[in-house]
């Protein structure tokens, strides 16, 4: 039988670890991931790996919901990984969620 | 899941180019076969005529070489021309016999030039122009024979015989019609290029038929004889009357065709499974013998082979050029205008200039120009966008340059063109494509764009425009973000206009600025947010607070990033100098961190890269030496020579002067980076003359130059001024570079500055006013005072989080 398990909420670190409109990396031997504040305290994460050359996105400048990555400037929709045009690729997305200051994660 | 099989008939520029866009879609999807009746890899047609010429040579006009083959699995048919294709057994059947089946056919036959039907036409010595062979043949009879004679004044019979002229022998042009190119050209521009050709030493004979090529008496041409019973000798003939569709093949397996293989806007024929392209193709009635129109098919082709059954073919407008050097002619669509249209005409014939623009209800509809053809592309884009062109009536004739502020100034068309403009016509190639190839994919030749962009590689002619764009894109981010211009797309402001609201109205945050000027984005964007960030430390020095995350990740981790997400760390070393203590911690390092390589750099010192982003504080710790910024847009490298302490010709301690320049202007941000150099005497050994600042020493002083670079466009720096001491020195180059950091635009070199206010301009502020020369002399060691070194501060605990990683047990 193959029932979906429920993965478990990781705590991650509290929400004023990530710098306001930066970034935190979290190493992963399945590939490190990228935790980014916005301006309005809503935290992301998408796998440190742009989909163009895979750049480390956690590198990039956060402005609005969109990290710029720092190799080549595409810019990733941080709500849906995506590219924006006319960039075409997706960097896949993680959820999160932040309870009582503290950001949580599902891997 | 076993692959489709693709068999290809015709190995020429539209059959390849379908191939190569359907590798990139679906680069797995087939095991493809391709026929080829010539005994060549795909070459480019189109540059036939620069080869006649002797322009380039065969080896150039290769597009695809046999290792492309090889390399993408391509199974290739040379020299075979493919007699039958069996649709029930769906195979093809060459003439050797070989067969090769088939799930899907793509015929790409081109077309055969046409041959009029007159006698003699079979004689030795009459040739057409379509391949490699006829090209040969002309330049081999050119080497022997005297007189030519070239049936048809369009533009392959033109190209022929400008060729054949140029290889040396007397050339006649025989034109039915009464001017040349009707079809390409209004009277008075095809009466313009026939006196331009005539002047290069060619004859014409317009109005004229050919009844007969008359016999040596030994099977060989000798003569060509009109119907109005005049005569022309001729020892080679070369017939370019016009092709007709090569269909034979697709008719006889009794697939649909008229006047060509009859597809529809897939590229279809009546055969689901089988497709054509190019020359070979009737599309809604039309076929097409120009390759712009053929790439766009190959393209939609491809897709649908590709299985992704997207894209449509509706056709196509053209435009023409001819490519015979020195000519410059274009024109495009109804340039003879009629009824209910109106003309706008330009004649200088003096000057050899024509132009002609033919308007419809408002809407541009034709352009025929002649002897300056720089705003063909423009004309072609209204054309096919078909806009209204009311606003721009009173200026259109005079070019696109004419209208608004479409140029910043002095700059070449490339940087005042839109991403939308197309460059390359012959593969619809718009500038905004060529730009991200040349900033994804790192491109620095012509070369190189050609190869991944296809732009210039057809017929060239666009291969100046798409240098300036090279230049103007890998060049300075001078170009790039044209300054007259708004910084970004998150505000209509100007660089000049942040810079003067900052310091007008005391601005000394980011939210400051983007509240004042009213910016669109709540926190701007990775264009703007750097910029400001500069604009406010540089304006409020020891005010304004420095903000991380405004800063690209190299000057925000003081390393520069590399491809791989590693940094690089590159030590202060002043003047290129060091000692046996530093060499050895560097070397320590080294081993300790597993450093993958170390370098000595071109600016004088030594990089380590490869190192981890949590190495980094380490590091730098190991090293005990300060951060030499060579990741930032800041103070780089004061390179060096031995000067007068060692060598037989120096006249200064130019060694001694670098140290001193580089400690003074330690840990310095700037618009953009900026280097130095110092040099004992003028063999200027640290190659003073391409720096932001060259000092030079000679007997009796110091020369300075100023606005050198060495990097995408060497420039050579200029000379400021000369002075006599060390203090001298510091003094005015510190004030130059002052003057540079209150007012150049963000990611300006100090050539761009310079380019924008003037070298007066510079030699009154920092060389004649004495009493401003050491006010900004001052406000630069102000703002330097007590900055400290990044790497110490990150030592001592700075933004400690950047660069510790969060490990997650799960
Ligand atoms: C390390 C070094 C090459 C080397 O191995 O020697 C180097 C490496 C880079 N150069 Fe350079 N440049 C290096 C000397 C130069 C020089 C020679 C010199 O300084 O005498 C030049 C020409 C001189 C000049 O700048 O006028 C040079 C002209 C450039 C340019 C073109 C600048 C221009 O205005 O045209 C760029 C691109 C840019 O800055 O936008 C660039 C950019 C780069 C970057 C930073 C590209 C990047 O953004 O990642 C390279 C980082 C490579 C990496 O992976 O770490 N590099 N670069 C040199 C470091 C010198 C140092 O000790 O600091
Ligand atoms: C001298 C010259 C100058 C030109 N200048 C320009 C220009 O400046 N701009 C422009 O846009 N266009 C120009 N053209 C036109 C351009 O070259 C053609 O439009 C283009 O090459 C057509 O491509 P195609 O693939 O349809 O045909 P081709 O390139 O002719 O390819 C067809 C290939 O199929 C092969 N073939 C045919 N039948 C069979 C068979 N049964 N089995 C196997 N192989 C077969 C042929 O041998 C040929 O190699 C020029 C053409 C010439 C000759
Ligand atoms: S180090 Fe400089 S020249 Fe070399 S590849 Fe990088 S940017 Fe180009
Ligand atoms: S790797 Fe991210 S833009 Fe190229």
């Amino acid at each position: 039988m193959n029932m979906p398990t429920e993965k478990p909420w990781l705590r991650v670190c509290a929400v004023d670890d990530i710098p306001l409109l930066g970034s935190r990396v979290i190493t992963r031997d399945a590939g490190n991931i990228a935790v980014f504040r916005t301006a309005a305290d809503t935290v992301f994460a998408l796998l440190d790996r742009c989909p163009h050359k895979a750049g480390p996105l956690s590198q990039g400048i956060v402005h609005g919901e969109t990290v710029t990555c720092p190799l080549h400037s595409w810019n990733i929709d941080l709500t849906s990984g995506e590219a924006k045009a006319p960039d075409v690729g997706c960097a896949r997305r993680f959820p999160v969620k932040v309870e009582n200051g503290e950001v949580f994660l599902v891997l | 899941m076993k692959k489709l099989k693709l068999v290809v008939v015709g190995n020429g520029m539209a059959g390849i180019r379908t191939v190569e866009e359907l590798l990139t879609l679906a680069p797995d999807l087939y095991e493809i076969t391709v026929f080829g009746a010539e005994p060549h890899p795909n070459y480019n047609r189109i540059l036939l005529s620069p080869v006649l010429a002797g322009e380039q040579a065969f080896d150039d006009i290769i597009l695809n070489p046999l290792s492309w083959y090889a390399e993408n699995g391509i199974k290739l048919h040379l020299g075979k021309t493919v007699t039958q294709i069996d649709r029930v057994r769906r195979v093809v059947v060459a003439d050797d016999g070989i067969e090769e089946p088939y799930d899907r056919l793509l015929l790409a036959t081109g077309s055969t030039p046409f041959i009029l039907p007159i006698p003699g036409k079979d004689l030795a010595g009459v040739i057409s122009y379509r391949d490699i062979y006829d090209t040969e043949a002309m330049i081999a009879a050119a080497k022997t024979k005297k007189s030519a004679v070239v049936i048809g004044g369009g533009l392959l019979g033109l190209e022929a015989a400008n060729g054949l002229k140029l290889r040396g022998m007397d050339v006649t042009v025989v034109h039915l019609g009464d001017w040349l190119l009707e079809r390409q050209l209004d009277e008075t521009a095809g009466r313009l290029l026939q006196k331009s050709l005539e002047e290069r030493g060619l004859a014409f004979l317009l109005g004229k038929q050919t009844a007969e090529l008359v016999d040596d008496g030994a099977g060989s041409v000798a003569a060509v004889r009109f119907r109005d019973g005049g005569e022309a000798p001729a020892d080679l003939v070369v017939m370019a009357v016009g092709i007709r569709p090569n269909a034979t093949l697709a008719e006889s397996a009794g697939l649909y065709c008229n006047r060509g293989i009859v597809v529809s806007d897939a590229l279809q024929t009546f055969d689901p499974r089988i497709y054509a392209v190019g020359e070979c193709v009737s599309h809604r009635g039309v076929a097409y013998g120009l390759v712009a129109p053929l790439f766009e098919q190959a393209k939609v082709c491809a897709n649908h082979l590709a299985q992704l059954g997207i894209g449509q073919y509706k056709g196509s407008v053209l435009s023409t050029k001819l490519k015979v050097t020195g000519i410059d002619l274009f024109s495009a669509g109804d340039f003879i205008g009629g009824d209910g249209t109106e003309d706008i005409v330009l004649s200088d014939p003096a000057g050899g200039v024509y132009k002609k623009l033919v308007i419809k209800d408002d809407k541009l509809v034709g352009a025929c120009l002649y002897g300056d053809t720089a705003d063909g592309a423009w004309y072609f884009k209204l054309l096919r966008e078909g806009r209204t062109i009311s606003d721009l009536r009173d200026t259109l004739m005079f070019g696109e340059s004419a209208i608004g502020d479409a140029g910043v100034q002095g700059q070449s068309r490339a940087a005042s063109m839109q991403d939308s403009d197309e460059v390359c016509g012959c593969n619809g190639v718009c500038k905004g494509t060529i730009v991200k190839a040349i900033k994804d994919k790192g491109l620095f030749t012509v070369d190189d764009v050609k190869k991944h962009t296809k732009a210039a590689s057809s017929c060239g002619s666009c291969t100046g425009l798409v240098e300036q764009i090279l230049m103007s894109t890998v060049g300075s981010s001078f170009q790039e973000t044209p300054k007259t211009k708004a910084v970004c797309g998150c505000t209509d402001r100007t660089h000049a206009e942040v810079r003067k609201a900052i310091r007008e109205h005391h601005l000394l945050d980011h939210k400051a600025v983007y509240d004042f000027l009213e910016w669109r984005t709540p926190n701007g964007c990775a264009t703007c947010r750097p910029a400001v960030n500069y604009y406010l430390l540089s304006t409020w020095p020891h005010e304004a607070v420095d903000d991380p995350q405004s800063r690209f990740v190299n000057e925000r981790v003081h390393a520069n990033i590399q491809k791989d997400g590693t940094f690089s760390v590159i030590p202060q070393m002043k003047g290129g100098v060091t000692n046996s203590t530093e060499l050895r911690r560097i070397a320590d390092v080294a081993d300790k961190y597993h450093v993958p390589m170390v370098k000595v750099t071109g600016g004088q010192r030594i990089d380590l890269l490869g190192v981890k982003k949590e190495d980094l504080v380490d590091v730098w710790k190991d090293l005990g030496m300060q951060s030499g910024h060579a990741y930032g847009k800041s103070i780089r490298t004061v390179k060096t020579c031995v000067g007068s302490e060692f060598c037989r010709f120096g006249t200064q301690n130019s060694t001694q002067m670098g140290i001193d320049l580089e400690t003074m202007l330690a840990n310095m941000w700037s618009p953009h980076k900026v280097k130095l150099a110092v040099s004992g005497c003028p063999r200027n050994c640290a190659e003073a003359g391409i720096k932001d600042v060259g000092v030079i020493a000679v007997d009796s002083g110091w020369e300075l130059y100023v606005g050198g670079n060495g990097g995408i466009k060497t420039e050579v720096a200029q000379f400021l001024c000369k002075v006599k001491t060390a203090d001298e020195v510091k003094e005015y180059s510190g004030a130059f570079l002052q003057l540079y950091r209150e007012e150049a635009y963000y990611l300006d070199r100090t050539v761009h500055y310079i380019a924008r206010v003037g070298l007066d301009y510079i030699k009154a502020r920092v060389v004649d006013d004495t009493a401003n020369r050491q006010a900004l002399y001052e406000r630069l060691l102000y703002s330097l005072e007590g900055l400290p070194d990044p790497w110490a501060a990150r030592i001592a605990g700075a933004q400690k989080n950047e660069f510790i990683p969060i490990k997650v047990l799960a």
